[in-house]
């Protein structure tokens, strides 16, 4: 079963881009205090990521006729790798450089290649996804957007929300009804893009729990789109987004999430000079080895050119999981030395990433869907 | 060699002799003679001796799917631990025993396979050496259908210079390599079985809450076949912290696949005439055999605490290599 998913090491001269990655986050990260850093890839700084597309260590995946690196796979996860490892902020091009570049690059036509992925790879043109509407999330099947045909082009009018980054993007790359009706499910659903400043666009952040605001709703108030604003086939988004989700579930960022907080743990633990929970930190040492094992697995079956969407969704709900548990047991941990000194920063790095652990199991696909898409996997629906 | 080439046959093989009655048969003290003379004229024993001595000079990494095969067949045989024994004794130019060799890293816990062994491989700390079974004194361990035993004594044979990291280390990533092809199986078992078990007039396997549970199975699989192939990644002379990586992965896992198989067979898989039981008493065997998940990881997050270097930086340096 799944029997493709085994063992792959990455190539050589992929491994030679770590020093390189290394340089620059070195001097950026430096001044950033850990609980900052624990944002992870919801850290925003489009001057760090525009440096990034400057050091061509955007658009890794891509062709160089589009300003890409044509790397691959492999050379992605290792810069992917340190950037997070690191606790970099990455947020401004992450959605543009993993999903928006592929997906244009894919169902796009040449001229929209030409218009988009250049200013992708130089980190300066700033995408998010429209998913998740208020009636629908999981659900996805269930939107109501539409966009209409005009003589021009397109009239788009509905709300997306829990976008992430919506506010400081350029674009959105939206899943809408362009025929039919919820009742239709998966049938005319399409992708178009949107330019974020059309008149009608209006983006509200939405402040989380943390007190950060990372995510937004965003409505289409008679929002007019050119011809060329679909991207692929009419009545093909729900296919060309099934497309995406192999790449959106597993990379590193699906088992990284809580690592700045658990090398502050470790740094802490150093430094007081308590070892009793060796086993622990051992354990979890291990689960993140595997993971790390399972995360490259998967990357070698893209690099393979396949889409290996359950595969992904294998790594991803095993790595979001072992997120989730970094902060419950280091807190455990902490709080069970309680005449032991715990610094501000990292006692406000533990509950930043207590508190924002849920969201690693619901964003891009929750736990129960995954693991509904793993059983479709093993011939149980 | 491609794995392929090498596991199609080595496969049909264990179907043929390595049927559930055979393990039944080996478990209730019946003759190892059959089967171990298929396994011997086969040649797969000698698969890590090196070619110039006659053997097929292949990497531990490349006859991990071997010894996952031999774990999906439940096989109580020590196979996997005569093969790396006698890369060993080749590589000391000790002529190897005909019979099977358990490897044995301590006599304080029972060993698996022990009773149908003819030698064991015996790490003393100091030296390794080859002795007749019979010289430490194998007990049963009164469990039921179990082939481990307790052994005592001073080894008493030629001895070997000690592989880095002892017998342990590449004896714990057999045993990783044997659960994962056993929760393999078990997976497998357990979807098949959900597609065909009807209750409130559908098959289990309709219900959410049994997808979502076999879903985790298929997770700890992958994990386990990864972490397992990681762990016979670097050969024979397998480093320490590889050895922990996998054994702590698999062993974690070990439990865990076993009481979710338990839970989709329900009272049949706790029946002695259903096959299921066969692999998961095995699971919990090879779980504690050569440290436990608890064993390993202490001496995982010691070894990582004593290190400066950040956790990504460290896996990479000193797991993956």
């Amino acid at each position: 079963m799944f029997d493709t998913l085994t063992l792959a090491t990455l190539p050589e001269q992929d491994e030679a881009l770590r020093s390189v990655v290394r340089d620059l986050v070195a001097r950026h990260v430096a001044g950033i205090s850990i609980d900052r850093r624990a944002r992870s890839w919801q850290g925003f700084d489009a001057g760090f990521s525009r440096a990034l597309g400057a050091a061509g260590l955007l658009g890794l995946t891509l062709p160089k006729a589009y300003g890409g690196q044509e790397r691959g796979p492999f050379a992605r996860f290792v810069v992917v790798e340190e950037l997070l490892g690191a606790g970099a902020p990455v947020a401004a091009h992450w959605i543009a450089d993993r999903q928006s570049a592929p997906l244009i690059l894919h169902f796009g036509t040449e001229a929209q290649r030409q218009c988009y992925i250049p200013g992708i790879c130089r980190g300066e043109l700033l995408f998010c996804i429209g998913m998740s509407e208020p009636g629908s999330g999981s659900d996805l099947a269930s939107v109501r957007t539409r966009a209409e045909r005009t003589e021009k082009g397109w009239l788009l009018n509905g709300q997306k929300i829990w976008t992430s980054n919506a506010m400081h993007s350029d674009y959105m790359i939206a899943l809408v009804r362009t025929s039919g009706t919820s009742d239709d499910r998966h049938a005319g659903l399409s992708q178009v893009i949107v330019d974020l400043k059309a008149p009608g666009v209006t983006v509200r952040p939405i402040v989380d729990l943390t007190g950060d605001a990372h995510f937004a709703e965003v409505f289409f108030d008679n929002v007019a789109l050119g011809e060329d604003a679909l991207i692929g086939r009419e009545g093909e988004g729900w296919k060309q987004v099934g497309a995406e989700l192999a790449f959106e579930r597993s990379g590193p960022e699906r088992i990284y999430s809580s690592v700045v907080l658990l090398d502050a743990w470790v740094r802490h633990l150093q430094a007081i000079g308590r070892n009793d929970c060796a086993p622990l930190v051992g354990r979890l040492t291990a689960e993140l080895a595997t993971l790390r094992a399972m995360s490259i697995a998967c990357t070698a079956r893209l690099a393979a050119g396949e889409s290996p969407v359950v595969e992904a969704s294998i790594v991803k709900d095993r790595g979001t999981g072992f997120e989730q548990e970094l902060p419950l047991v280091i807190g455990d941990d902490l709080a069970a030395h309680p005449d032991e000194p715990v610094s501000e920063e990292l006692y406000r790095t533990l509950l930043y990433v207590t508190h924002v652990a849920p969201s690693f199991s619901l964003r891009g696909g929750t736990r129960e869907i995954l693991r509904g898409i793993i059983a479709r996997g093993m011939g149980l629906r | 060699m491609q794995d392929m080439d090498l596991l199609g046959p080595f496969v049909r093989l264990l179907d043929d002799v390595a049927v559930p009655a055979a393990v039944r048969a080996l478990e209730a003290g019946g003759s190892i003679r059959p089967i171990w003379q298929v396994i011997v004229d086969s040649g797969y024993l000698d698969a890590l001796v090196g070619e110039d001595r006659g053997g097929a000079g292949l990497a531990l990494g490349e006859i991990a799917p071997l010894v996952e095969a031999l774990g999906a067949h439940a096989l109580p045989l020590p196979v996997a631990d005569t093969m790396v024994a006698r890369a060993l004794l080749a590589e000391a130019g000790i002529a190897a025993p005909a019979g099977p060799i358990v490897l044995v890293s301590s006599l304080a816990q029972p060993v698996p396979g022990a009773l149908l062994a003819d030698h064991a491989l015996v790490d003393t700390g100091m030296v390794v050496v080859l002795s007749p079974i019979a010289a430490l004194d194998p007990q049963p361990t009164g469990v039921h259908g179990s082939v481990s035993a307790k052994l005592s004594g001073v080894p008493q044979g030629p001895s070997l210079a000690r592989p880095a990291g002892g017998l342990r280390a590449v004896a714990a990533v057999l045993r990783a390599a044997l659960i994962a092809g056993a929760t393999a199986r078990l997976t497998e078992m357990s979807a098949a079985y959900a597609n065909e078990r009807v209750q409130f007039g559908k098959p289990i396997g309709r219900q959410q809450a049994l997808q979502q549970m076999l879903a985790v199975m298929a997770e700890d699989m992958i994990a386990c076949r990864i972490a397992a192939r990681m762990g016979a990644s670097h050969g024979i002379a397998v480093p320490v912290h590889l050895a922990a990586s996998a054994k702590i992965t698999t062993s974690i896992a070990a439990s865990r696949v076993a009481g979710s198989a338990h839970a989709v067979h329900g009272a049949i898989g706790i029946s002695e005439e259903y096959d299921l039981q066969l692999l998961t008493r095995r699971l919990h065997e090879w779980r504690l055999a050569e440290g436990s998940e608890g064993y390993w990881s202490g001496l995982l997050g010691k070894a990582r605490l004593d290190s400066a270097a950040p956790t990504v930086d460290w896996v990479r340096a000193e797991v993956f290599g």
